[in-house]
């Protein structure tokens, strides 16, 4: 801000002077950036586009790209894996998203107070998100094994007589993977929600029991309000990132039994690279983007007119 | 998102201002010892019920952890067992040394460290002079230019793999390590933490520099960088992390058995004998213990480097 007043101010006397200065700005700003920038062009700028392009064309590993227009899209409609991926990964979401939230707000109230040794019980639950993904799946799957596995065996000593097969039951797995990515991911949203309770004035909660609020009626009328710009932020980001599923689902299921766990993300791999059919994989990334775009701008509309 | 990593700066200061009287001052304390007054009784039970819920609640979380900490100390035989032995009956301390000849950990560990340690200092080198340019020197186009940074994050990386892979693929750099290092550490994620950070150091001080005659590029090196030492510890940290529990770019690039980081080794050795159970466990735990002891090192700038973000990688 301040470069700019200070060297373009005088601008109609030494305009030849400026010029100079801009272009020197210019040249100095993209010596900064062009490291970073090379990189990101080649390897995510033009893969991005490339995307968009070949979701219009027919290529695979053994014949040259050519235009098809909507042709891949086509028979993506009309394929059975399409669907049932589509449909995984949407309960996938509907599992995901609510359970993860909801978790996440009743951590963060929990931990929201002066207490010795509070940051040792937030670091604690936050540390699964950064353990690594195939060890969580690991020791997930061997805790859900159905016969003699730690969970069934707790769902058996509280009486429930047929505990679920879970990873080896085509009901069940599906349940599996979302308990797991919940545990996994919801000390992350905690520390959102966290940051987020730290930012409401105190005032508000004194005036609120000054007037004579019940606890829940703070937490209805003062806390869920106030958080309203996080909870946006924290449901995007869920929602992009349940529909990205991918690695859990790999490691911990490879989509099975049968098809009972296939998601999206792992379709497009199946068919662009295991297979090699760069077109046709390309539009599943375009419905996968489209879908996530969407439900971002949907959730910012709603924003919007709540604050309106 | 500045906002938050401010508010969260504000309530540490909130949090530091003296306490309520009757909070609890070593004084109030002694004196209460004799004679509590009823409101404080109160506050008491409700802290020790408030300790109790959360005790119960991270040793429940925790379970998977201690799970696979018992279980790497077993027999085979005996990780699944009716009942639970949360204690090993005898400890089986061989497994931890078998694990290095049963498969090519120490080689699965130098490549996840190797592929960490080179993809982290690109990141954290290209994305804060990116930053620099992106915050503090004016030209036109600048903010076009970010924008399309921010807008390939909201596409997912899923979306455009396959691009990415053709591309490998004709360059020659599949089954290699530059073909990870390439494409994880050019991530505009970098660029943007470190630009949300230099965005809240004021323009002043580069004015300043700037009338002492220093250059752009010392400007960078001696005002912004050793100003920005919290923000360039989160990124580290964060892309350390990310890259060393990464598995679907692996998983995509490295073929040969030589290259694998550790995930991948420890995926497949569970996929060759997945009934051994307890070292299994024992290559599980070997796999997490770098992440443990970098986040109890650096576990202040994790939570702050979201909290400014509120991004993964």
């Amino acid at each position: 801000m301040t470069t700019e007043t200070i060297t373009q101010a005088p601008a109609p006397v030494q305009s030849r002077g400026n010029r100079k200065q801009a272009r020197r700005n210019t040249l100095i700003g993209w010596t900064f950036i062009l490291p970073n920038f090379l990189g990101f062009l080649a390897f995510t700028l033009i893969p991005v586009v490339a995307a968009f392009a070949l979701s219009f064309m027919e290529w695979t590993s053994f014949s040259a790209p050519k235009w098809v227009g909507l042709a891949n899209f086509e028979r993506m409609f009309a394929s059975d894996s399409f669907w049932i991926a589509l449909r995984n990964t949407v309960v996938y979401a509907l599992g995901h998203v609510p359970l993860t939230m909801a978790l996440a707000l009743i951590l963060a109230m929990l931990l929201n107070r002066k207490l010795k040794g509070i940051g040792f019980f937030r670091v604690a639950i936050f540390f699964p998100y950064i353990t690594s993904l195939v060890a969580v799946a690991v020791v997930w799957n061997m805790l859900f094994s159905p016969d003699s596995g730690p969970i069934n065996q707790f769902l058996g000593a509280i009486g429930i007589a047929n505990p679920p097969g879970w990873t080896s039951s085509s009901d069940w797995a599906m349940p599996a993977v979302i308990i797991t990515s919940v545990w996994r991911d919801m000390g992350y949203y905690m520390v959102l929600y966290l940051a987020g309770l730290q930012a409401i004035p105190t005032e508000l909660y004194e005036a609120a029991e000054v007037d004579g609020a019940s606890a829940w009626q703070r937490f209805w009328n003062v806390t869920i309000p106030s958080l309203r710009p996080t909870t946006f932020f924290v449901v995007v980001m869920l929602t992009v990132s349940s529909f990205k599923v991918f690695d859990l689902i790999v490691v911990m299921t490879n989509g099975g039994p049968g098809r009972s766990t296939t998601v999206l993300s792992q379709l497009i791999y199946q068919e662009g690279i295991g297979e090699g059919k760069f077109g046709y994989s390309s539009a599943i990334s375009l419905v996968l983007f489209i879908i996530v775009l969407s439900v971002t701008v949907l959730q910012f509309k709603i924003q919007q007119r709540r604050e309106r | 998102m500045t906002n938050m990593a401010e508010d969260l700066k504000a309530t540490h200061l909130r949090d530091a201002a003296p306490l309520p009287p009757g909070a609890g001052s070593a004084e109030d304390r002694r004196r209460t010892d004799r004679k509590r007054s009823p409101r404080e009784a109160k506050k008491r039970t409700a802290n020790v019920i408030i300790y109790g819920v959360l005790v119960v609640l991270v040793v429940a979380l925790m379970v998977p952890f201690i799970w696979m900490l018992s279980s790497s100390l077993k027999e085979n035989n005996q990780v699944l067992t009716v009942p639970i032995q949360w204690i090993p009956q005898e400890f089986v301390w061989s497994n931890y040394t078998d694990i290095w000849t049963r498969i090519p950990m120490m080689g699965y560990l130098q490549n996840s460290l190797y592929l960490a340690v080179i993809i982290t200092c690109l990141q954290v080198l290209t994305g804060s002079l990116a930053a620099y340019g992106f915050s503090k020197v004016r030209f036109p186009g600048r903010d076009v230019l970010f924008l399309a940074y921010i807008g390939t994050i909201a596409v997912p990386w899923q979306a455009y793999m396959v691009p990415q892979y053709i591309m490998m693929q004709n360059l020659g750099l599949t089954n290699s390590f530059n073909a990870l290092i390439l494409l994880q550490a050019f991530g505009a994620f970098g660029v943007f933490l470190m630009r949300q950070y230099y965005m809240t150091i004021p323009d002043e001080l580069c004015e300043a520099a700037r009338i002492d005659g220093l250059s752009e590029y010392g400007i960078w090196a001696r005002v912004i960088l050793p100003l920005s030492k919290p923000a360039l510890a989160s990124l580290a940290l964060l892309t350390f992390v990310n890259t060393w529990n990464d598995y679907m770019g692996p998983f995509i690039y490295l073929t040969s058995n030589r290259l694998w980081t550790v995930q991948l080794g420890l995926r497949s050795f569970v996929g060759q004998f997945d009934a051994e159970y307890a070292m299994i466990m024992t290559g599980s735990v070997i796999s997490v213990i770098p992440i443990l002891i970098i986040f109890l090192i650096g576990q202040r700038y994790f939570i702050q480097g979201i909290a400014t973000s509120g991004m993964k990688g």
